[in-house]
């Protein structure tokens, strides 16, 4: 609290982000110990947590005030302007604390690391079981084993304790392999597919340098491929750029000389490295935030920016990693540099495209558990949790989830959850930076596609008005209430059968039902109107105001010289710009 | 003229038909007078029947003895037929040339068509003037149905009945056609029942240099307005196409001799600059080998969601004018056949809830596009991929499917209909057994005789079979006015129009 010296602040301007022509919103901004709150004169909350700030910026000072601008890691832009200077300040130091200081333990809620110990996550520790997942695919079993080489994080810190590998390989062959492996990673288990018998194992680059060779870890490579009793090859992706693994070697790392290693096969995938990724996030941003945006400078934005071509490459690289195993059922080592991002990204990925599991929601939370969380993807350093090293912030966990979400836009049914659930681990992670687009990277055709609800999530004038899920909602439930009422009245129909009844009281009864056509329509009727007030509740069309779009800009220039004398040049010169 | 006169081999057998995402077929080929039939001649295979009339362009190549004939069509689908023999080949093909490219209307299938269905309802009689005066009759008496363009001399893209202002009469109305290019005076396009204000639609004016006027015109504008009331006019071209048109007899409004009217310029694309656009946008997805900038790029330079942008952005203009501002509209381009008609009828797709739903639809379609006289035949002679570049030749109605597709993809509950009814009305409009969308206006139309001649697509699409297919099951009628967003982030491609 002794970051806060203003607690509130009256007649707060909050600007359209996308007007040319300055609209506002008129409000009462308070800050409090966790979050920022702007009241509007609608009513209209807005709530910003402090976690969730990326960036705070003042601009110059403006006739109308001090203009405050806040990014968060959530894609939310706002814009203050604050009537008073000194008020600004208050605000601007005082959010700099905040929006800094966190420490581990005080991040907010639902996220997925482990060495954190609230509530929440103890439960969601409980409800995803990683050894129980292993059960699920088959593991342990004749070929593959788990292995206590990594028990007290003696071999590989980042890696976690319970680690599978072939059974034929000995403890001897692991940590000889992991000292010639970055960082100790070295390759153990991360999918078993178990009617292929093909494994997706996962490590870091090898320390070859120019030649240097390691027989451990070529026993290892060995000995995965023969756990593979259907096919003796197995491939080894690098998704690296070649030229970057190249560069590598210099520094005494590198990648696997083929003439080493028996029967693998060498793939380089090329997904660029997670500085590439930032700063092409940073220009789709750029790109994204710009005022009277046209159709063609969104899409030479979006092409310059590259995000789509760097989402393309991981789909592509999980999409042959996906063939590799159900096609050829060969099993697939993946390295990058120190395989925890791009190796995450492609494991994962590749896994959701084989197993309907993860498919599911639980499923999906135990594919981010198992390849992303347990194996040390550095979500708060990516995501820039602490005030520490900008560089090593990178979207590469929002680049996965996009991966997702593009899976789900093109294969609708196959998905237990739906945009609203990614968008929600996506808030969850307090992903770091902005802006992105996407294409997509089906074989046959490609088509763009801008994930709208991600990147825009808070500008309410460019979303969809109407949700599909809402209706289908709805509708399940009037489905459910109506099945309530078929067995009430089929009860009832049993209770009237069950009445003792002599046979001219029957007769009218019959005749009371029989002339049915009416009396079911007026039943039906009644039925429609009933629901009908649960549809309207339901049925809020967003932006049904025009003021919220931008071509209304021209009609309020109308509006401003209504009353009076229109002076026509005026009109005509504002028509033509 | 017969037929077999053009068919030089009817009938090869062993042809092999190849399509993206389904099996190759092999089967017999045959050619009838409008149809190319391609059957394996197994039960439950399906046939291939293709109308000539789809088909906007053919390659030949020759590997050896084996032709191959690559079919563009106008619905953007691409065939390949392998057929053995050099000859049967180039025969094939010079046929499908000549037959693809009859000149004469009346030997089009719509004239030769006999439905295997039986008729409920008539479709030509379905949506009449009158009975859609009706609608607006119980809510308004400022207006009346007007006779002047009976036998269609005062107007030739104007139907025998147009809706005008009750006050002024028909010797008014003929006056005013001089004034207006074409003879489009201008009439009635809607009304918006919640606040009595109207869309109007016209030609330009023909003020030329001399700054023309007319008072006939200007009391007719007038006549519109409520006491007190202004309105907006809407020109769908810049201001400075809209000067340089005077050189050429055409113009606009003067401010001076309409002062109760605000002029708003919003340019809208023309003719070949839309054609250019289409073309390069399907080249672009034909493209099978590009990356992903490749393919940004391309979509980039075809220019096809700008276009989008530009027409939305201009109904929504429109729309909130009537609806926000409270003032009625008058809506021309030069012509006032094609970006004026996309916008009043886009306008009332934003405002009317009727006009949401398969019924209102498609008397949208009659009213706005058929019957107000846009020129189908020339528009739609050609498709994306035709080398003979006419310039009259336009996709100013598929671009008018693709926003609906637009504010669809935005509303989806609150449509009738769904993507699969605006795809087979962009189809039937290039290619179709039915007269619909034959002829260039309504004088023309009557003058083929197209009603007892031929079959209206409204007849078969309303049939409860059909129309099963084009129903939205997510559809809850309401009656709200819907905002669509015209944000570049909010527009798509439509992918299912173009990628066959």
């Amino acid at each position: 609290m002794e970051h806060i010296r203003t607690t509130k602040v009256e007649q707060v301007k909050l600007l359209d982000r996308f007007s040319t022509s300055n609209k506002s919103l008129t409000g009462t901004l308070y800050l409090t110990a966790t979050h920022l709150l702007f009241i509007d004169s609608h009513q209209k909350e807005t709530w910003i947590l402090h976690h969730h700030i990326a960036l705070v910026e003042k601009l110059a000072l403006t006739t109308s005030g001090c203009p405050l601008v806040i990014q968060c890691k959530n894609f939310r832009i706002v814009h203050f302007i604050v009537p008073r200077e000194r008020d600004c300040h208050d605000i601007y130091n005082s959010l700099l604390q905040l929006s800094k200081q966190a420490k581990y333990e005080d991040l907010y809620a639902f996220s997925y690391n482990p060495k954190q110990n609230d509530s929440e996550r103890l439960r969601g520790w409980q409800l995803i079981d990683l050894a129980e997942e292993y059960k699920r695919m088959g593991v342990p079993n004749s070929n593959w084993q788990l292995s206590d080489a990594n028990r007290e994080y003696k071999i590989c810190e980042t890696y976690p304790r319970e680690l599978y590998v072939p059974r034929i390989a000995s403890k001897p062959i692991i940590v000889g392999s992991s000292k010639f492996r970055s960082k100790g990673r070295f390759p153990v288990l991360s999918y078993y597919h178990e009617h292929k018998e093909a494994a997706i194992c996962r490590c870091s680059q090898p320390l070859s340098g120019f030649s240097a060779r390691c027989l451990e870890d070529e026993h290892l490579l060995q000995a995965i491929s023969k756990a593979n009793p259907v096919n003796r090859y197995m491939y080894v992706m690098d998704t690296r750029p070649k030229l970057n693994a190249m560069a590598n070697r210099a520094a005494g790392k590198g990648y696997e000389n083929e003439d080493n290693y028996s029967n693998i096969r060498f793939q380089f995938v090329g997904i660029e490295n997670i500085h590439v990724m930032r700063s092409s996030l940073q220009k789709l941003l750029e790109v994204n935030g710009t005022k009277g945006l046209s159709v063609s400078d969104f899409y030479s934005g979006l092409e310059s920016s590259g995000w789509l071509r760097h989402i393309k490459a991981v789909m592509d690289a999980a999409i042959f990693l996906a063939k590799a195993i159900t096609v050829e059922s060969a099993s697939v080592l993946v390295h990058c540099s120190d395989g925890w991002d791009r190796t995450s990204q492609v494991c994962s990925l590749g896994s959701l495209l084989l197993d309907s599991y993860y498919r599911t929601i639980k499923g999906f939370m135990v594919l981010i558990e198992k390849d992303w969380i347990s194996f040390g993807h550095k979500f708060s350093e990516r995501c820039g949790h602490l005030d520490g090293d900008p560089k090593e912030v990178s979207p590469v966990f929002t680049q996965f989830l996009e991966c997702v979400w593009h899976l789900t836009e093109q294969f609708p049914q196959a998905f237990e959850f739906n945009e609203a659930f990614l968008l929600q681990i996506h808030e969850h992670i307090h992903s770091c930076q902005f802006g992105n687009f996407l294409g997509n990277c089906q074989k046959e055709r490609e088509e763009l596609k801008f994930w709208r609800n991600m990147y825009h999530q808070f500008d309410r004038t460019l979303h969809p008005r109407q949700s599909v899920f809402n209706i289908i909602t709805n509708m399940n439930e009037q489905n459910k209430q109506l099945e309530k009422d078929i067995k009430d009245l089929e009860s009832k129909i049993k209770q009237c059968k069950n009445k003792p009844t002599d046979g001219i009281l029957t007769k009218e009864l019959i005749h009371s039902v029989h002339p049915e056509s009416p009396t079911l329509k007026t039943s039906l009727c009644f039925k429609e109107q009933t629901l009908l007030p649960v549809n309207h509740a339901l049925r809020t069309i967003e932006g049904s105001n025009p003021a919220d779009n931008r071509y209304s800009e021209y009609a309020e220039e109308f509006s401003k010289s209504e009353p009076g004398v229109v002076s026509l040049e005026y009109g005509v010169a504002r028509m033509t710009c | 003229m017969e037929f077999a006169e053009l068919i030089k081999t009817p009938r090869v057998d062993n042809v092999v038909l190849h399509r993206p995402f389904y099996p190759a077929v092999e089967g017999t080929l045959c050619l009838t007078g409008h149809h190319l039939i391609l059957s394996s001649r197994q039960d439950n295979t399906e046939e291939l029947w293709l109308l000539h009339s789809n088909i906007d362009a053919i390659d030949k190549r020759f590997v050896g003895p084996l032709g191959t004939i690559i079919i563009k069509c106008k619905d953007f689908r691409i065939i390949q037929l392998d057929i053995p023999g050099m000859e049967e080949c180039l025969n094939i093909a010079s046929s499908i040339e000549a037959l693809s490219t009859l000149d004469s209307i009346t030997l089009m299938y719509p004239f030769f068509y006999r439905p295997m269905f039986e008729v409920i309802e008539d479709g030509w009689h379905s949506f009449l003037p009158e009975q859609e005066f009706e609608l607006y009759s119980s809510a308004t008496s400022e207006w009346r149905l007007s006779y002047v363009n009976k036998e269609f001399a005062v107007c030739p893209s104007y139907p025998p009945i147009v809706i005008v202002p009750k006050s002024i009469d028909d010797e008014a109305l003929r006056k005013v056609a001089t004034f207006r290019h074409g003879g489009r005076f201008p009439v009635l396009s809607y009304y918006h029942k919640k606040n009595g204000m109207v869309i109007m639609r016209s030609g330009q004016p023909l003020t030329g240099t001399n700054g023309r006027r007319c008072k006939e015109d200007e009391k007719l504008i007038n006549a519109t307005l409520r006491a007190g009331k202004r309105g907006y006019i809407i020109d769908t071209r810049s201001l400075n196409v809209a000067q340089q048109a005077r050189a050429k007899g055409g113009g606009f409004e003067q401010e001076a001799h309409y002062p109760q009217w605000r002029r708003i310029h919003k340019s809208i694309e023309r003719y070949h600059i839309l054609q250019e656009s289409l073309i390069k946008l399907v080249e672009a997805c034909n493209d099978q080998t590009h990356n992903m900038d490749r393919w940004l790029s391309k979509l980039e330079a075809s220019n096809w969601l700008t276009h989008i942008k530009e027409i939305l952005t201009t109904a929504c203009l429109a729309a909130q004018c009537i609806d926000r501002e409270g003032a009625s509209i008058l809506i021309h381009g030069t012509e006032g056949t094609d970006s004026t008609l996309q916008v009043t009828s886009l306008a009332q797709i934003i405002l009317e809830p009727r006009s949401r739903t398969i019924r209102g639809f498609e008397a949208l379609i009659e009213r706005e596009w058929l019957q107000a006289g846009h020129p189908f035949q020339q528009r739609c002679a050609q498709s994306a991929y035709c080398n003979s570049k006419q310039k009259w030749e336009s996709p100013v109605f598929l671009l008018f499917l693709d926003c609906v597709w637009q504010i669809l993809r935005q509303f989806p509950c609150s449509f009738e209909f769904n993507e699969n009814f605006l795809i087979m009305l962009f189809e039937h409009a290039y290619a179709s057994q039915f007269g619909t969308f034959l002829g260039n206006n309504e004088s023309e139309r009557c003058k083929l005789k197209l009603q007892q001649k031929t079959m209206s697509l409204w007849s078969w699409v309303n049939r409860p079979s059909e129309l099963s297919k084009f129903t939205n099951p997510l559809f809850e009628a309401n009656n709200l006015v819907i905002w669509p967003s015209v944000a570049p982030q909010s527009l798509q491609l439509w992918e299912d129009s173009t990628n066959k």
